[in-house]
């Protein structure tokens, strides 16, 4: 048999802190390494970042490549993306795997043109299985099966690269989970000298505002999201007396997010965050496939809705059927008489 | 006129009103069943180019890729404000994912010839993939600036760009010629009644045959001239095909695609087991009892 490339892992940091897409990536990674019986492998880029390579062979990283150059640092695509080709080209991945950020989305495609390789967007789900292309009459083994909602609805989408490697998907946030860091792994750190020129350094960083996410959806264990049913800006105070009262965070459909009534880093869904809490409580929330595939593993589900076909329904563990502002106060009223 | 500025777009389905109906058995959507829109974000992409255009000067180019009849959305950008249009199209353009797009883009940037920004909506509603804009910036080797919310400065040779970032934004310095990928950040003007009135009659060649079909045109000269009448008027949209665009046929379509659909399931629903609360005061408060006994409230 001869012997394929590892499966790499693009780690994305923030003044030295390790997104989570990254670990839960890493942690995915692992399991497609074993299937294969490969290697997991991190990709880290940065300037004085080595701190986080312990946590890396703790997350599951059997090597760690770490390049740090006052020019990876803060992120710019150019030079990443010239870092992460050369040691593609040469280290041959089979698999490279993204978090599907705004660095992410930005960098993978730039890398995978490249390379001529496949890229597939916003996988809910990786696997690997066999390959039959029907039309070229070639099979393929072992290959890494990208799994996504396509087109608006009821249809779930297998996408395999059959062009040269890495195999290259990127993944939200929330997707696949993390499992708990093991401080006894060890691993190998391989260090990079970045060879970058000219070329890669035009674009120079003039001003650069930033602040942590307001919202920690993933680690709130009761969320109250709002769609499109809710009506208006200033009716999605309805959602957040809801949420303040259970003690929970705020979430959003997409269509509501769209429609200006609340920030983007609400949404919940394939395009926003996965989430997994105790309790979601959808508000005049239709249930498209891309919004059930960020919620729909949530312990309990319930569902606010004045269309009993509503899809949300087939999801939800409560079903109400009727008028969002006449059922939020009352459960409001409910729960605050009860505690 | 100082600057050349290309914008490409895309018609897409409006995907609000996708049902199983409209995919084909190969994986591919079909689009004749669905209506088709202007892709969001590429007017946003265009209105910025138009507002580039009143500040500094510049011709506005608008590209698309697609079907013939996708010279719908150049007659839009036209009733906008655009001065160019380019329709590229071919049926081996077909099935192409997000690099062959790109590998023809690329093509047709080339044939358009000296610009100095190729400016692209972030992503399309059909995919959402965002790919298309930094995968075409590579084809062109041209540096990028991904999720523009506003144009600072532009100058022979040099951008300086206000752009999205996780949590925040940065302001960046970048040569020209360059790649730019616009987001909702802009409020894309209307089509001027005024141009309406004149665009609404600019056509391909195809569209010109197709026109004259019924007139019983029989000598070619003739059309030769309706085609250079409209060019002189403005009214001609470029209609290219992978040959026209020197593109090699490998890489384009379903051909220069690496990635293949391997499946396509239809979702189903697995139902769980769902419990019908009644929208009364006693119904709501016996399911909060229910949550709060089994923890799931505190
Ligand atoms: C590529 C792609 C990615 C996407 N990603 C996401 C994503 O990440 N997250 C996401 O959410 N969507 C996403 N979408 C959009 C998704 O397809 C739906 O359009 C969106 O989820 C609809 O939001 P909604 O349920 O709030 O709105 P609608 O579908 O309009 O539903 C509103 C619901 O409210 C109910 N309602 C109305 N009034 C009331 C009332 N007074 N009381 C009670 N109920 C009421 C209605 O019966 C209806 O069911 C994506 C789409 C595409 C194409």
């Amino acid at each position: 048999m001869s012997k394929i490339g590892n499966v790499w892992v693009f780690i994305e940091q923030e003044g030295g802190k390790i997104a989570d897409v990254s670990l839960e990536l890493v942690c995915k990674g692992r399991d497609l390494a074993n299937r294969l019986g490969i290697k997991t492998e991190a990709v880290l880029l940065g300037n004085k970042i080595e701190g986080c390579v312990e946590t890396l062979y703790h997350y599951g990283c059997d090597t760690v490549y770490l390049a740090e150059d006052d020019r990876l640092e803060p992120f710019t695509v150019l030079p990443y993306a010239k870092v992460i080709i050369d040691l593609v080209k040469e280290h041959k991945p089979n698999i490279l795997l993204f978090g599907a950020t705004m660095k992410g989305r930005e960098l993978a495609p730039r890398v995978a043109s490249e390379k001529l390789a496949g890229l597939t967007a916003d996988c809910t789900d990786l696997q690997i299985d066999d390959f039959e292309d029907k039309v070229n009459q070639k099979s393929y083994k072992d290959k890494l099966m990208q799994i996504r909602p396509a087109f608006g609805g009821n249809i779930i989408a297998t996408i395999v690269n059959t062009w040269d490697d890495p195999q290259m998907v990127t993944v939200r946030e929330g997707v696949m989970k993390m499992d708990s860091p093991d401080s006894s792994r060890k691993g190998k750190l391989v260090r990079i000298k970045p060879a970058l020129s000219k070329e890669e350094t035009v674009i120079r960083v003039i001003e650069r505002i930033r602040e942590e996410k307001s919202v920690d959806l993933k680690g709130s264990q009761i969320i109250v999201a709002g769609g499109y049913g809710v009506g208006s800006k200033n009716n999605f105070k309805l959602i957040y007396q809801l949420a303040e009262a259970l003690g929970g965070e705020v979430g959003a459909s997409r269509a509501a997010v769209d429609a200006g009534w609340i920030d983007h880093d609400h949404q919940v869904g394939q395009t926003g965050v996965t989430v997994r809490p105790k309790l979601y409580i959808a508000c005049g929330i239709s249930g498209s496939i891309q919004h059930r595939a960020g919620m729909a593993e949530s312990k309990k589900i319930i569902a606010i809705n004045n269309d009993p076909d509503a899809p949300i329904f087939s999801v939800a563990h409560y079903s109400i059927t009727g008028e969002l502002n006449d059922i939020i106060p009352k459960m409001i009223k409910a729960y605050k008489s009860k505690v | 006129m100082s600057y050349t500025i290309i914008v490409f777009v895309k018609q897409v389905p409006d995907t609000q009103n996708i049902t199983g109906q409209a995919m084909k058995p190969d994986g591919t959507v079909n689009r004749a069943a669905l209506p088709a829109i202007f892709n969001p974000e590429d007017l946003n992409a265009l209105e910025l180019a138009l507002e580039l255009k009143e500040r500094f000067g510049a011709k506005v180019v608008v590209g698309t890729m697609g079907p013939p009849n996708a010279a719908e959305v150049l007659r839009d950008a036209l009733c906008r404000g655009a001065d160019e249009g380019v329709l590229l199209t071919d049926r081996s353009f077909a099935g192409a994912d997000t690099l062959a797009t790109s590998y023809a883009l690329s093509c047709c940037a080339k044939k358009i010839g000296k610009y100095d920004l190729i400016l692209c909506g972030r992503q399309a509603i059909d995919g959402d993939t965002a790919q298309v804009g930094p995968q075409l910036a590579e084809k062109l080797k041209l540096p990028q600036i991904s999720y523009v919310e506003e144009v600072k400065e532009l100058s022979k040779g040099k951008i300086i760009a206000k752009r999205a970032i996780e949590g925040g934004y940065e302001v960046l310095e970048c040569p020209t010629p360059a790649l730019l990928t616009v987001i909702d950040a802009n409020e894309p003007r209307p089509k001027a009644v005024r141009r309406i009135m004149k665009y609404k009659k600019a056509m391909t060649r195809s569209e010109l045959v197709k026109f004259h079909a019924n007139a019983n045109y029989t000598d070619a000269e003739a059309l030769v001239e309706e085609e250079e009448n409209l060019k002189k008027r403005n009214l001609f949209i470029h209609e290219w095909s992978a040959t026209d665009a020197s593109a090699d046929i490998e890489r384009v379509g379903l051909k220069g695609s690496p990635t293949k659909v391997k499946k396509i399931e239809n979702v189903v629903l697995t139902a769980t087991e769902t419990k019908a609360i009644p929208p009364t005061e006693q119904g709501i408060s016996n399911l909060v009892h229910e949550l709060i006994v089994d923890h799931t409230l505190g």
